[in-house]
């Protein structure tokens, strides 16, 4: 056990003797976590418009108030072909276009043509619909408030919507789990694979493993370190969500981070397989990032919606253990649901963890043979 | 005739620890010279100094004519430095790495091409011309490694612990290359820690805790202080030393 | 010059012989090109959806056929209480709820407005947006029908008429294609720079170098050149398979993303040598340029759009080079922009080229 004392001391030597990876450890995340909790957003803003009329009569006018008056968009230019907005578009000086093909009064309402013509930059197809149907909804609500002399009917049915669990929309409530699951795991399986590849590279494992420890002290002991770095993490992270994201904390912190900790031991698990498999540090920190950092990112639902893609690779995103984690942080965090909801993410996390955990173990026996 | 090396109160500090501490000392043209010292005694940090490797933080001093402060690129064209750590490419072959540091120095591809045939052939090393480095036994590797430092013709090479971790009989071979390589003009600056191999050289000085304490050829220092062999010497000499391992 | 000539030599060999690079950077952009378009989709369709029909009459069914004959939707359950969709939804098993009130088809037959509620998971805002979106959009043509079998004119909607410019069909793999292409480059032409000096240190072979009176210029660019060859070889692969695979051409011809394609390389690949160049070990290079892979990745436009971002971070997002290219490479793309429309992004990012690389010759310290 004394012996078991050194080793962890030593590994924690190495991690705070090196100042610049201790800054990477603590400061890294952090930073992660404030810059894209709070840029990370899809909602639409900033869009500028530029309108095309003929010429500029006091409905087109009254009407580019209406338009600039919006939070979402601010009417840039007005022009008089179209020429002029394609090459504004194509700089990507605007967003878009509202086009008056006439004069716009009350005989354009009445022959049920098309008289305005919306042009949207659709490179980003989300934002294109979102802008048109906002860009509509004004156009239409003019129409009918300042210019219906009765002859429109509107809609018979109303709809409410009602956003559940989100109801300011806030961006960050989707991103901060994800971020979270990005980082711990990243971190923590690129720190154990790569310490302990950096042994293999420079011989000191053998040295390790010619000591009376049993190799599984020197893993453990490795494992550690860590793991307290990664808890660290783990807490500086859910508090900056707290109080600087203002992320909610609706469910019990308690399960927050017991299902955390589950995921550091799958994290730190993963980091023992790749080393593993490896010989070098570059190959582990390659593999690391490659089956890391991209599939977490593309994969867990955290930016793309996992429904959306093809069968097969939902079926792969089920491999991904970010997904299941940020599933249940964002029950538990946002929806405020209880542990009885996080069963099942808890299972696949718990079983990924032993298979992770017995495959290294059985391959790092191997090696020694 | 101007002295190869010439260096006048040399210091290197790391904050407050002074790895080199104000050190004087000439080295004669063709002359071998001999750089003792215990480990930690601060020879490498000299020696990278006189490289251009390792800026100095006081103290004055040239190489081959050039000022180690101002003029370090120039003293570069005119020596050649095999470290303590083999340090050639592992994943080139014998011949890619000689004509690497060859091309580096400007030699021209065919001068390159005629100079390393002969030489690989000298040193036993021609069937491995096309072999990884990285498969090469430590000896071969310490031959190959001397030969790119001396391959440009410098007028002096600097060899750092060049016989460390091979057999007494390679060092041997070592020694006559070196020897050899004395005779065709070229200032050898040599550290070693095998105090038999100071005797080949034709002066020694040795270094304790970052200071020149001695400095004369074998014979001399042995009558100087009344030792049989320079292990004696050295012991003696050593036995002042503060800093420890 | 032909000191430099020795020095690519050896690094394009040194290159070849490692087992792991060259394989890498064969498979990764295959890999990217032909699996990532079709996760990086904010397409929504088949949003898993459950309606209370508290009406249960035949115009509330004639609605709920309608919605569940779209493909936005995946029509889980209709149940009578609110209650149990809302519990379905809490389990995960439905993001998006939908209730028809009592009397729904009475208030159509009299002629008086239905109140509908929608209830979205918007944990995940764009999805739960778009969706009741889509969602009201479905009943609001179900209201024109409605009205137009009472003979009355249907309400607005024809006034205007919507053009969606360079992306007809608003395919969102169109829109994701070219920032891959920047993902690619980022991973493969700033990442291996940055380990290339580091590990040389770390290996010591640097001292023999150094010792040498090889120009730092030279050196560096020894370095340098094999991965713009790489990257332009990348390249190459990655227009093709966008070529071969999507038929997607750059509507503003191969030239133009060319040249800002090989500036944004010439960036990387500076910035990456820096990097290596203030790292005493391979370990501490990664772990920088991890981190920076992560800021560029995701302050860059490439996932979500910088201008939803504040204004700080918009601003912050001008020092992150990837953000002009993957602007830039968008706009080549699919609206057809030129370099003279482009001139502010090229000029910054040429700017940024020639920083970084003046920046990494000069920190190339050949003594300490």
């Amino acid at each position: 056990m004394k012996v078991f004392g050194a080793f962890i001391i030593k590994e924690f030597n190495h991690i705070i003797r090196d100042k610049r990876t201790i800054l990477i450890l603590i400061v890294m995340p952090i930073v992660q976590i404030v810059l894209f909790g709070f840029a990370l957003s899809v909602e639409i803003s900033n869009v500028n418009v530029a309108v095309i009329a003929p010429t500029y009569n006091s409905n087109i006018n009254r009407l580019i108030e209406k338009i600039d008056a919006n939070e979402y968009f601010t009417v840039k230019i007005r022009l008089n072909n179209y020429k002029e907005a394609d090459k504004l578009m194509k700089e990507g000086k605007i967003d878009a276009v509202v086009y008056f093909e006439k004069d716009f009064d009350e005989s354009s309402i009445k022959d049920n043509t098309p008289d305005i013509g919306i042009i949207v930059d659709a490179s980003n197809p989300n934002t294109a619909s979102t802008e048109n149907m906002l860009l509509s909804s004004i156009i239409n609500d003019f129409v009918s408030s300042e210019m219906n002399k009765g002859n429109i009917h509107t809609t018979p049915m109303d709809i409410n919507v009602r956003l559940l669990f989100n109801p300011r929309m806030e961006s960050s409530y989707n991103f901060v789990p994800g971020v979270m699951g990005l980082i711990l795991i990243i971190i923590c399986t690129m720190m154990t694979s790569i310490s302990i590849v950096r042994e293999k590279e420079r011989g000191t494992m053998e040295v390790l493993l010619t000591s009376p420890v049993k190799p599984i002290s020197i893993i453990l002991a490795k494992m550690v370190p860590y793991f307290t770095v990664s808890f660290v993490n783990l807490i500086t992270t859910l508090l900056l969500a707290y109080f600087v994201l203002q992320v909610p904390m609706e469910g019990s912190l308690l399960s927050v981070i017991s299902i955390s900790v589950l995921y550091i031991f799958l994290a730190l698990a993963l980091g023992l397989l790749i080393s593993t498999l490896v010989k070098t540090q570059v190959a582990a920190m390659l593999s690391s990032i490659m089956l890391l950092m991209i599939p977490v990112i593309m994969l867990s639902g955290m930016v793309f919606p996992i429904e959306s893609m093809p069968k097969f690779l939902q079926y792969i995103s089920n491999i991904v253990p970010a997904k299941w984690y940020i599933m249940a942080i964002k029950k538990l965090m946002i929806e405020g649901l209880s542990l009885s909801h996080i069963i099942k993410e808890t299972v696949i996390l718990f079983v990924m963890t032993t298979a992770l955990i017995s495959l290294s173990l059985i391959k790092f026996n191997n090696r020694l043979e | 005739m101007e002295n190869a090396i010439h260096v006048e109160n040399l210091t290197k500090s790391f904050g407050s620890f002074k790895a080199v501490d104000s050190i004087s000392f000439e080295v004669e043209k063709g002359e071998i010279f001999g750089f003792l010292g215990a480990n930690g005694a601060g020879k490498t940090t000299a020696m990278r100094m006189l490289c251009g490797l390792s800026i100095p933080t006081s103290g004055k001093g040239t190489v081959a004519g050039f000022d180690i402060f101002s003029e370090s690129e120039k003293i570069k064209q005119s020596i050649g430095y095999m470290s303590q750590k083999f340090s050639l490419y592992e994943d080139l072959t014998v011949s890619e790495n000689l004509t690497l540091f060859a091309g580096i120095y400007g030699m021209k591809r065919a001068v390159i091409k005629e100079k390393s045939g002969i030489i690989l052939k000298e040193l036993d090393l021609w069937r491995e011309k096309d072999s990884l480095v990285k498969s090469l036994p430590t000896g071969w590797k310490q031959k190959l490694s001397f030969s790119a430092a001396i391959f440009h013709n410098p007028k002096i090479v600097f060899l750092d612990e060049p016989t460390g971790g091979v057999d007494p009989m390679a060092r041997r071979q070592f020694w006559e290359m070196i020897y050899k390589a004395s005779e065709n003009g070229i200032t050898v600056f040599v550290t070693t820690h095998y105090l038999d191999e100071s005797e080949y050289c034709n002066r020694v000085s040795i270094m304790v805790d970052g200071r020149i304490e001695a400095l004369d050829t074998p014979k001399k220092l042995k009558e100087k202080y009344n030792a049989d062999s320079m292990d004696t010497v050295f012991q003696k000499i050593a036995v002042k030393a503060q800093r420890g391992e | 010059m032909s000191v430099l000539s020795f020095l690519i030599k050896k690094e394009l060999k040194q290159f070849i012989r490692n087992p792991f690079l060259p394989r890498l950077a064969f498979v990764f952009p295959f890999v990217v090109m032909l699996l990532m378009p079709w996760v990086a989709t904010m397409d929504i369709n088949e949003v898993k959806l459950s309606i209370v029909d508290q009406d249960n009459s035949l115009s509330s069914q004639r609605l709920i056929n309608k919605i569940d004959a779209s493909d936005y939707f995946n029509l889980k359950t209709v149940y009578k209480e609110y209650e149990k969709s809302l519990s379905d939804l809490e389990n995960g098993d439905n993001d998006i709820i939908l209730e028809i009130p009592h009397n729904f088809e009475k208030d159509i037959i009299n002629g008086e407005k239905s109140s509908l509620q929608i209830s979205a998971n918007t944990v995940d805002g764009t999805k739960g947006t778009l969706a009741s979106n889509y969602l009201t959009g479905i009943i609001y043509n179900f209201a024109s029908e409605i009205m137009a079998e009472k003979g009355l004119a249907a309400d607005t909607g024809n006034l205007i008429e919507t053009n969606f410019m360079y992306n007809e069909f608003l395919n969102y793999k169109h829109f994701m294609i070219p920032a891959l292409i920047v993902v690619v480059i980022i991973m493969m032409c700033s990442f291996l720079p940055s380990i290339n000096i580091v590990s040389e240190k770390e290996i010591g072979t640097i001292e023999q170098i150094n010792v040498t009176p090889v120009s730092k210029i030279a050196f560096i660019f020894s370095k340098l050149i094999p991965y713009w060859a790489m990257g332009i070889i990348i390249l190459t692969i990655c227009f093709a398979l966008t070529a071969i695979v999507y038929s997607l051409t750059p509507a503003g011809g191969f030239f133009n993303v060319y040249l800002i394609s090989i500036i944004f390389i010439i960036t990387m690949s500076g910035f990456g040598l820096v990097i290596s160049n203030y790292s005493s070990t391979m370990q501490q290079a990664m772990f920088i340029m991890y981190f920076f892979m992560m800021i560029f990745m995701l302050m860059s436009g490439i996932f979500t759009p910088v201008s939803s971002m504040p204004d700080w971070a918009q601003w912050l997002s001008y020092l992150s080079p990837p953000r002009y290219f993957a602007e830039s490479m968008r706009s080549v793309y699919l609206k057809g922009s030129s370099i003279v429309d482009l001139r502010n992004s090229i000029g910054l990012l040429t700017l940024y080229a020639v920083f970084l690389n003046g920046w990494a010759v000069i920190s190339y310290k050949k003594r300490m």
